[in-house]
This record gives structure tokens, C-alpha cells and sequence, in this order.
């Protein structure tokens, strides 16, 4: 057996190497990365109201009866763009309806605008100039993206833009496995 | 007499500016058009927001920062306080929407155990060793004590101290 002397002189490299794991993983994570604490809850009760030149806005009652994507999104938000195109062909694909929170629009133009150039993949849009249903959801930044189930509960929180990849390994199949259900 | 003598009187002064100046309070990044105008609202919403982490900028509080969702968090916190939430309530909302992290102070449960004891135990830990480390050290440097002195070296000992005290 190694006597309590020797086990002292091991301690502080045992100590670093473990603090060295930590630290190495630490560096690969995104702290921006939070998890949601609103997964398998109820959508928050919110009522946004429409986006300039659109008939109406939608509230948590519109995302009953069926498994949707609530998608917050701004036209000052640079990833947003980048994952646009994606979106659009989610829509054109007929996948499954995108719900859009057009969140902290400065110009009530700008996000109308916006949807006119790059094309409108949002079955219903709202407008959230103050956060109030972004704050709801928990939201920290955008792009980001919620699936919710048929009886209006979250199951899925992305963070950051959809990507083909994202969309093919994770998205997809929870929202194929809600519908299965 | 109705007449008070000048140096109370002053004094009063000075203690009624201190206890005002007491009341002041580094106004943060709030802008003047959310301030409440109950001072006792305000006060309480700048506590509450000192707590509360911004998303954005993560080692902030949304009282310090100048992000916009920190802007909204504020005016959220504000409105609900005005709603009559207490304190709790207003805090546990942000919770519920946020998780634990939006906390600047962690909460002391089952999660956070190693967080909030780690320090204390890595502390025991380093106060036995610190303490083993002298045990040894004491009980070594007494196997290392000379041996009595033999008669013969007693002599030598005896006559030199004599020659010293000459």
C-alpha cells in the first residue's frame, strides 16, 4: 500500500490533471448555451399583435392541435439571415407550420421589410418590440427556435440558427416522434 | 425660550444630510423613462435587479447593463412589482422563464451543494494535511535527537564550561 507521504506528493498533479479535464471541456462549451427550463412545460400565455401590413398576430392558442416551430427572429439579427433560406424551404416543403416572433424591432417597418425581401416562411408573425413574450420563453438571443406539441407543450429548444445538419439529426425527428405519438 | 442655540441646530443639518446622503444610490444603467414613481417600487426593483444576471452580457446584472433584453428585464420586474408581486414572486418569475442561472447568486439546493461546500471542503482538506505535515516533521526531527552523553563526553562538557566561566 502507498503510505500517506507519497499519496501527498501525487495530490496537487492529481489535482491539476482533473482541473485540466474540467478546463479542456469548459473551453469547448458555449456559455451562451443555457438550458431551457421551460422544456415539457405549457407555451407562457402570450398575445402578440400583428407586424405592420399583416391581418392578424397570434397568441399560445393558435399553436394548439398540432406540432408547430415558434421562431424568433429579427431583421437586425445577423443569423437569422443565414438561416432564412432554410426556413423558406421548411415552408415551401409543407414540414411542418413556423410561427414567428418578430422580436425588438426598432422601425415597426424594418421587420415587414425584412420578411418582403428574403420571403415570409411564418404561418402567423407577431410583433415583440419589448420582449414580452420573448422574456416568456426564456429567450436570450436570436435566432431561436421551440418545438411545440399538439396540446401546446415545449419539447425542444434551439439555440442559434437551423442548419441542414441540425435540422436532419435533431429537429426533424423529435418533430416526427411528437406526430407518432 | 422658543430660541435654540446655533450649533445643535447645525448639527441637526449635518445629520439630516448624512442620513439623506445614505439614501442615495448609484443610478446603474437605468434610464430615467423607466423609473417608477413610487420611490419605494424603484427601490425595491433596483434590489431585485442587482440579483438578476443578464442574458447577454453574462457577468452583469441586469441593473448594470445596457443590453436591450436587459433594458426589457428591468421594465418586466418593474411591471410586476407594480402588479403587487412581492419580492419572491417577481424573482421566481424570472426563474421560471430563465432557470437557476439568471440568478447572480446561486440558490443552495442538491445542484449547487458541491458549488456552495466545495470551497469549505477543499479547505478541510488543505487544514489536515497542513496539520499531518507537522506531525511528521515534529515526530522525524525526534529520531534524529542525539543519544544522553556518556560519562566520558559529560567530563569533557563539564571542563569546558568550567574553562568558559574563568
Amino acid at each position: 500500500m502507498m503510505s500517506v507521504g507519497r499519496l501527498l506528493y501525487v495530490l496537487p498533479l492529481a489535482a491539476f490533471l482533473i482541473l485540466a479535464v474540467y478546463f479542456w471541456i469548459g473551453l469547448g462549451k458555449d456559455p451562451h448555451q443555457i438550458p431551457s427550463v421551460l422544456i415539457d412545460q405549457s407555451v407562457p400565455p402570450f398575445d402578440l399583435p400583428p407586424i405592420k401590413g399583416h391581418e392578424r398576430g397570434f397568441n399560445s392558442e393558435d399553436l394548439l392541435g398540432q406540432v408547430s416551430l415558434v421562431n424568433i427572429f429579427g431583421s437586425w439579427c445577423v443569423a437569422c439571415r443565414v438561416e432564412h433560406p432554410f426556413l423558406m424551404r421548411i415552408k415551401q416543403e409543407g414540414l411542418v407550420p413556423i410561427y414567428g416572433i418578430d422580436w425588438r424591432e426598432k422601425d415597426r417597418d424594418a421587420g415587414p421589410a425584412w420578411l418582403a425581401r428574403h420571403g415570409d416562411p411564418y404561418t402567423l408573425v407577431g410583433d415583440d418590440p419589448e420582449s414580452k413574450a420573448a422574456i416568456a420563453f426564456g429567450v436570450t438571443g436570436a435566432p431561436e427556435t421551440f418545438i411545440v406539441d399538439e396540446a401546446g407543450v415545449i419539447r425542444y429548444k434551439q439555440t442559434g440558427p437551423i442548419t441542414p445538419d441540425i435540422w436532419e439529426e435533431t429537429l426533424w425527428p423529435i418533430v416526427q416522434d411528437l406526430r407518432a405519438d | 425660550m422658543a430660541h435654540r442655540p446655533r450649533p445643535a441646530r447645525r448639527l441637526r443639518a449635518v445629520v439630516f444630510a448624512l442620513l439623506v446622503a445614505m439614501l442615495v444610490s448609484p443610478a446603474g444603467a437605468v434610464d430615467p423613462d423607466e423609473i417608477l414613481a413610487d420611490p419605494v417600487l424603484e427601490e425595491r426593483a433596483r434590489e431585485i435587479g442587482k440579483e438578476l444576471r443578464c442574458l447577454v452580457c453574462q457577468n452583469q446584472s441586469i441593473d448594470d447593463s445596457d443590453a436591450e433584453l436587459a433594458r426589457d428585464l428591468r421594465v418586466v420586474v418593474r411591471e410586476r412589482l407594480t402588479a403587487g408581486d412581492d419580492d419572491q414572486e417577481v424573482i421566481d418569475y424570472v426563474v421560471s422563464r430563465y432557470g437557476d442561472f439568471v440568478l447572480l447568486k446561486p440558490p443552495f439546493k442538491l445542484s449547487t451543494y458541491a458549488l456552495w461546500l466545495g470551497p469549505g471542503v477543499v479547505a478541510v482538506i488543505a487544514v489536515i494535511a497542513v496539520i499531518a505535515f507537522y506531525r511528521r516533521r515534529s515526530k522525524s526531527t525526534d529520531r534524529e535527537t542525539a543519544p544522553p552523553l556518556n560519562d566520558d563526553e559529560e567530563k569533557k562538557l563539564a571542563a569546558l564550561l568550567k574553562d568558559d566561566g574563568r
